[in-house]
């Protein structure tokens, strides 16, 4: 059972790892500031969520456990906070998104044709 | 009244549960809790936060059904982003959308925008009027998001969570 536990955080613990690094490979691939936060997002949840899930399985049914649930809360809640905050700033001061060949990305209007503005 | 006393009842069960503390000899530790929470509430009482936007609790329901549909998604979304960040192609399309937002609330509304930004693969940008900006990394996920079915299932999660208020007042 404690090989299996152990196992199964490993495993967590390698996912959690292999998606934080995908988070900074990203970073450095992608062509602009908006792109890479899609990049960031999946260090945030999944890595970041994988990670917490393996280290909750090592501390068992504890205090410690508990505290990891809260940080987890709190990452998820606080870091879309922060990117909105991020993306409004760029797209306020001006920063145009651009598509993988540095050209401006093309805006396309779900909106429907009687809410045109 | 009742969701002041539910903040205070929360923020107490937080202290207990980050002190580690939970028996009568701790008085101390227990009595600065109860000491803090008590000026807290206070506090965000006379300040006029704990409504149902500061301390939404009758959306907790609701909420808990809304959370495991956005955590599969989530995780879709993620395998779809890592996908294209390790292809050696580098198959992006990066594409700003504007969709319309159809909950009728603010609370709605940000709850329909982080769900965006917490999803890879699509960023709120800007959220204003009833319209929201969203830059999307591809258009496969831009189009998936504005199929509608995240905007619905907000909409619903806060009408639902409107009537109880009705129902309470």
């Amino acid at each position: 059972m404690e090989m299996l536990l152990n196992g199964l955080s490993w495993a967590l613990l390698m996912g959690g790892c292999f998606f934080i690094v995908t988070g900074g490979v990203g970073l450095l691939r992608l062509p602009d500031v908006y792109s890479r936060m899609h990049a960031a997002g999946v260090t945030d949840t999944l890595g970041a969520g994988l990670f917490l899930g393996g280290l909750m399985i090592q501390a068992g049914l504890s205090l410690v456990t508990a505290k990891l649930v809260l940080i987890l809360i709190f990452i998820l809640f606080t870091s879309p906070t922060a990117t909105y905050a991020l993306a409004n700033a760029l797209y306020g001061g001006g920063v145009k998104p651009v598509d993988r060949d540095r050209r401006h990305c093309e805006t396309i209007d779900k909106r429907g044709e009687s809410s045109k503005p | 009244m009742a969701r002041a006393l539910s903040l205070g009842i929360v923020l107490f069960a937080t202290w207990m549960l980050l002190s580690g503390e939970f028996s009568i000899e701790h008085g101390l530790v227990l009595g600065l809790g109860i000491g803090s929470v008590i000026l807290v509430v206070l506090i965000a009482v006379r300040m006029d936060v704990v409504d149902h936007e500061g301390h939404p609790v009758h959306l907790t329901r609701r909420f808990i059904g809304y959370w495991i549909w956005l955590l599969v998604e989530i995780v879709k979304a993620s395998i779809d982003v890592t996908k294209r960040i390790w292809s050696p192609s580098l198959p992006i399309s990066p594409t700003m959308y504007i969709l319309k937002v159809s909950q009728p609330g603010e609370l709605g509304q940000v709850i329909y925008a982080i769900s965006i930004t917490l999803t890879p693969g699509t960023v709120t940008v800007r959220l204003d009027g009833g319209n929201i900006l969203v830059h999307a990394i591809a258009r496969e996920a831009g189009e998936d998001l504005a199929g509608g079915e995240m905007d619905r299932r907000v909409t619903r999660l806060e009408a639902s969570g409107i009537t109880v208020t009705e129902s309470v007042k």
